[in-house]
């Protein structure tokens, strides 16, 4: 069994993730004016369209080309060493130490300590109207599944089958689709709590809700 | 009460003072502010009589104020005025100038689109003893006094449809159609139907409408103005606006601003200037036929004898389109013609009756007549520097070409064509007759041996695989490079991140890729001799009336620099380009907008180059092909000079394909704006080159005035084809190809002109 406690110190004993920027092809570096300790925004925009910092710009064949920040985050890195120099792809440029938040962390760890049933195709997917209804009325934590259960039907051009729960019994602890939207194949579609570890996620989930501070 | 009410109006048109001279005129607002406040303070200690006495004196002072500001308004003051609440709407002017009216499809906010207002009204007028009700069909922007279901009169795509739709029932009930424009501009939707498409829809169906249409501006923005403003008479009010843009957007335009940056007051007030909004300089440049005044300040819904005048001016204009292409009216056209402002007593058109509906022939009359009236617009806002003789000479060159067309094609061709017709059916059904008698006789013969076996290479040419054809690849050799192809240098291409492509090496990309990326498929930008040199037979392409030069109409500050500098930079001498070409010995007319000249955009020159080139395939009878290289709209600083271009080229467009003329438009890079809604928008093939951009407003623009972020893929030629505005999209490199079969399937196999 995951030792949940266990889990969230590690997580809060480095509370970041860090990412390295890598020179995507080979070139000569030239770093923006950035510093180490400072903060860098990630894409942002509903549709992502604004670009994060520039980091740097590595130029081949007189097409220079910017680097931009993917993550928000705090810089730790400079390899400045490279400034000016030709560079081999996957070169390290510029490491960001991304903080992280409240449902990033809960998602980590939810991942990990629930049975994740994945989707076999993909699909549109819905609870069968039994369930649904139950999971409308008082949330899909009401809701126990137990092996073999006819639990979905799988919806793909109009072609609706329906989708038999494997694994442990448990509740349904955390929903990751939505209606009208395909989900991947291999994609968690559920997160199942045996009932016995129920007490103990609740508490990592209260405790990451008060004690976490976040970063940003 | 009565005094209450009083008050309380006195308050409304002190407010509407303040609001219209925002920061300016502070003291004839203050001297206007102690006296009301001083009224106000009075009221209680008089009796009802003084009350009235007092009233009136303020009253009479707000008169003599609002007269003397009237006389220093500024154009960005008319602008304010215009947008006001207090100002008169729609729903005012049925309510007032007609004599009954009936809202077609609407109440309130529960209508298709509460920002375009369709009535069943009638006009009740006297002749001798008999009383006659006039039916119109009143059409116009509802901007309404502040509700904001109106979105202040910008109309989505299907209120101009609706608009349409109710156009297209007057013309079924032969019935004139009064529009009245109150719009800052129509709404930016890109959907189906889109703004654009839409508002192109309605010029093409406007130019051809066979009912008196009879226009009223008082705001008129842009497109939004267009949609239903063609008209065979245009009246405007005195304090009304009609402008290619708002003084905010030339502003920002003319300022480079950035999103979010606002523009000076300043800078505002001088657009507005230069411009040339007003009623007056509209009415000077010929747009409008006659202003229609106002009281001071502007009309509010108060304003009782200004609703008169409207109502005689309106009847009096349906009069004069409809007298125009009758036949038989002298004395009454006589009366039409005494002015405004002349001494003497004008007519009252009420007692004066002319039947609206039209024959058949008046109705033909009246079309024409708007073409023409159209045609001879903004003439004098380009230039033209030939020489008399060559004038003379291009003068008599047509007139050849006229009389030959005449011979040709409409003598001539018609009694062939009669001919061939006859011939083809005599053919075809002595075809059956042969086949029915000669059966027994072929059965006999095939069953013989050695006959009827194909040749070899008959059964090779069905059979075999088909070879791919080098010739339209041209296997990367093209007649014209880019010159960007000479350097030595690699591009990365703006799908790298999502498509994974590789960075190409620019005379790669430039020379042989002809500006595709290898990978994905994305096509940059080219010049727009790459696709005249390279789709066209090579030597065959010869510009015509390329003397036509872009001008500054309106003396717009600095465009004269910048004009110069264009002409210095392309080499041409405005935005568009016209030539003759063969295409695989098929002869075509080209007009061509070429974005680095002003971005491509639309003004008078153009518009003239443009129609021009229409008419000569119209003569010529061949078939004409808009190529967009680039377009950002029509130019700004030419004001309503470039505006006009819109229904102008449109009205040629349909001219010449009424007249049996097959019209493409092939989009590449950026198109945006009045082009695209107005001779562009309304052809009915449509292509468009892979990764153009198409679309009616930009992205600034629509987050300026709609407050939305749009996705990045908003305008691509993808989406305008799931929107059903284009009808293909062509990789470039097989362009030649596409035009060509283009041609084959659209105008016929032998006979690409119907």
């Amino acid at each position: 069994m995951l030792d949940i406690s266990q889990l969230l110190e590690e997580i809060k004993a480095s509370p970041y993730q860090e990412e390295t920027i890598v020179a995507p092809h080979t070139g000569v570096v030239t770093f923006a004016p950035i510093k180490e300790g400072k903060r860098v925004r990630g894409p942002s925009g509903v549709w992502k369209e604004v670009k994060g910092t520039l980091l740097a710009t590595i130029e081949r064949e007189r097409n220079p080309k910017p680097i931009h920040a993917t993550e928000k985050g705090k810089v730790k890195d400079i390899f400045r060493q490279y400034e000016g120099t030709f560079v081999e792809a996957g070169t390290p440029l510029v490491s960001i130490r991304h903080y992280l938040s409240k449902e990033e962390v809960l998602g980590i760890i939810l991942r990990k300590a629930l049975h994740l049933f994945k989707a076999p195709e993909r699909a549109k997917y819905y609870f069968t109207p039994d369930v649904d209804k139950k999971v409308k009325v008082s949330g899909s934590r009401s809701v126990t599944v137990q092996n073999g259960m006819e639990l979905f039907i799988m919806s793909r051009m109009k072609r609706e089958t329906p989708l038999h729960y494997e694994g442990p019994e448990g509740l349904i602890y955390a929903v990751y689709f939505q209606h009208n939207e395909n989900v991947d194949a291999g994609q968690p579609l559920i997160g199942i709590c045996p009932p016995d570890q129920l007490e103990t996620i609740e508490e990592v989930v209260m405790r990451v809700q008060t004690e976490w501070v976040e970063k940003e | 009460m009565d005094f209450d009410k009083k008050l309380h109006q006195l308050n409304d048109r002190l407010n509407y003072i303040r609001d219209v001279f925002t920061g300016k005129q502070e003291e004839n607002i203050r001297l206007l502010e102690s006296k009301l406040n001083e009224l106000m303070l009075r009221e209680k200690h008089l009796s009802a009589s003084e009350q009235q006495a007092a009233a009136a004196t303020v009253d009479d002072l707000f008169d003599f104020v609002e007269r003397k500001l009237e006389e220093d308004l500024t154009p960005m003051d008319r602008v304010r005025i215009v947008r006001h609440s207090q100002r008169v709407c729609l729903r005012d002017v049925l309510e007032n100038v007609y004599d009954n009216y009936t809202e077609i499809g609407g109440k309130d906010e529960n209508s298709i689109d509460p920002s375009m207002l369709i009535a069943r009204a009638y006009i009740t007028r006297r002749s001798g003893k008999k009383v006659y009700h006039q039916p119109v069909m009143v059409i116009g922007q509802e901007k309404g006094h502040g509700e904001e279901f109106r979105n202040g009169g910008s109309v989505k795509p299907w209120g101009n449809a609706k608009a349409l739709h109710y156009m297209k029932v007057a013309e079924t009930e032969n019935i004139p159609i009064h529009t009245y424009v109150f719009t800052p501009g129509s709404y930016p939707v890109e959907d189906a139907p889109g703004a654009a498409q839409q508002i192109a829809r309605n010029l093409y169906e406007m130019a051809g409408l066979r009912v008196p249409v009879v226009a009223v501006f008082s705001e008129g923005g842009s497109g939004g103005a267009e949609a239903i403003g063609l008209a065979d008479t245009r009246l405007m009010l005195s304090h009304g606006y009609y402008s290619v843009i708002s003084p905010e957007g030339a502003a920002a335009i003319e300022g480079r601003l950035k999103e979010g940056q606002r523009a000076t007051p300043e800078l505002i007030e001088k657009c507005a200037r230069q411009l040339r909004i007003t009623a007056a300089d509209n009415r000077r440049m010929g747009y409008i036929d006659h202003v229609i005044d106002e009281p001071p300040l502007g009309a509010r819904p108060y304003h009782y004898d200004f609703f008169r005048s409207l109502r005689q001016e309106v009847i009096r204009a349906t009069d004069e389109v409809v007298l125009g292409v009758k036949g038989f009216a002298p004395f009454r056209a006589m009366a039409l013609r005494r002015r405004h402002g002349k001494k003497g007593v004008t007519p009252d058109f009420d007692n004066i009756y002319v039947r609206w509906n039209l024959s058949s022939n008046a109705r033909d009359r009246l079309v024409m007549k708007r073409h023409r009236k159209f045609r001879r617009l903004s003439r004098q806002a380009c230039l033209d520097r030939r020489a008399v003789h060559r004038r003379i000479w291009e003068w008599g060159y047509d007139l050849g070409w006229d009389v030959y067309s005449y011979f040709k094609y409409d003598l001539w061709r018609k009694h062939q064509q009669r001919i061939v017709y006859a011939v083809e059916e005599v053919d075809a059904e002595a075809r059956v007759l042969m086949n029915r008698l000669l059966s027994p006789w072929r059965k006999l013969s095939g069953s013989l041996p050695g006959s009827g076996k194909p040749a070899e290479d008959k059964e090779k040419e069905l059979t075999m695989l088909s070879q791919w054809d080098q010739e339209d690849q041209r296997n990367g050799e093209w007649r014209y490079v880019s010159p960007r192809a000479k350097e030595d240098r690699t591009i990365t291409c703006p799908n790298a991140d999502s498509h994974g492509c590789l960075d190409l090496w620019a005379p790669d990309l430039f020379g042989e890729f002809a500006g595709v990326c290898n990978y994905c498929g994305h096509h940059f930008p080219m010049e727009s001799k790459w696709f005249v040199h390279n789709i066209f037979d090579n030597g065959s392409v010869f510009e015509f009336n390329s003397e036509l030069e872009a001008a500054n109409p309106l003396g717009f500050e600095g465009l004269d620099v910048k004009l110069d500098q264009a002409k210095q930079k392309t080499g041409q001498k405005s935005g568009c380009v016209t030539f003759e070409a063969r295409l695989d010995n098929i002869k075509i007319v080209v007009a061509m907008l070429t974005a680095p000249f002003r971005g491509g955009s639309v003004g008078a020159a153009e518009g003239e180059k443009f129609i021009r080139a229409a008419e000569r395939a119209k003569k010529k009878r061949f078939p004409f092909l808009a190529y967009v290289h680039g377009t950002a709209g029509i130019r700004i600083q030419e004001g309503t000079n470039g505006v006009i271009q819109m229904p102008r080229c449109t009205m040629a467009v349909r001219r010449y394909i009424e007249e049996g003329g097959l019209y493409l438009v092939v989009y590449d890079t950026n198109s945006y704006a009045g082009p695209l809604a107005s001779f562009l928008g309304c052809s009915p093939y449509q292509f468009a080159i892979r990764s153009a951009n198409i679309g009616f407003a930009g992205r600034g623009v629509i987050k300026e005035t709609t407050g939305m972020d749009i996705p990045p893929d908003y305008h691509n030629a993808f989406k305008a084809l799931s929107r059903g505005h284009i009808q293909g999209i062509w990789d470039r490199r097989e362009a030649r190809q596409n035009l060509r079969q283009a041609l084959l399937t659209m105008g016929g196999r032998n006979l690409y002109y119907r």
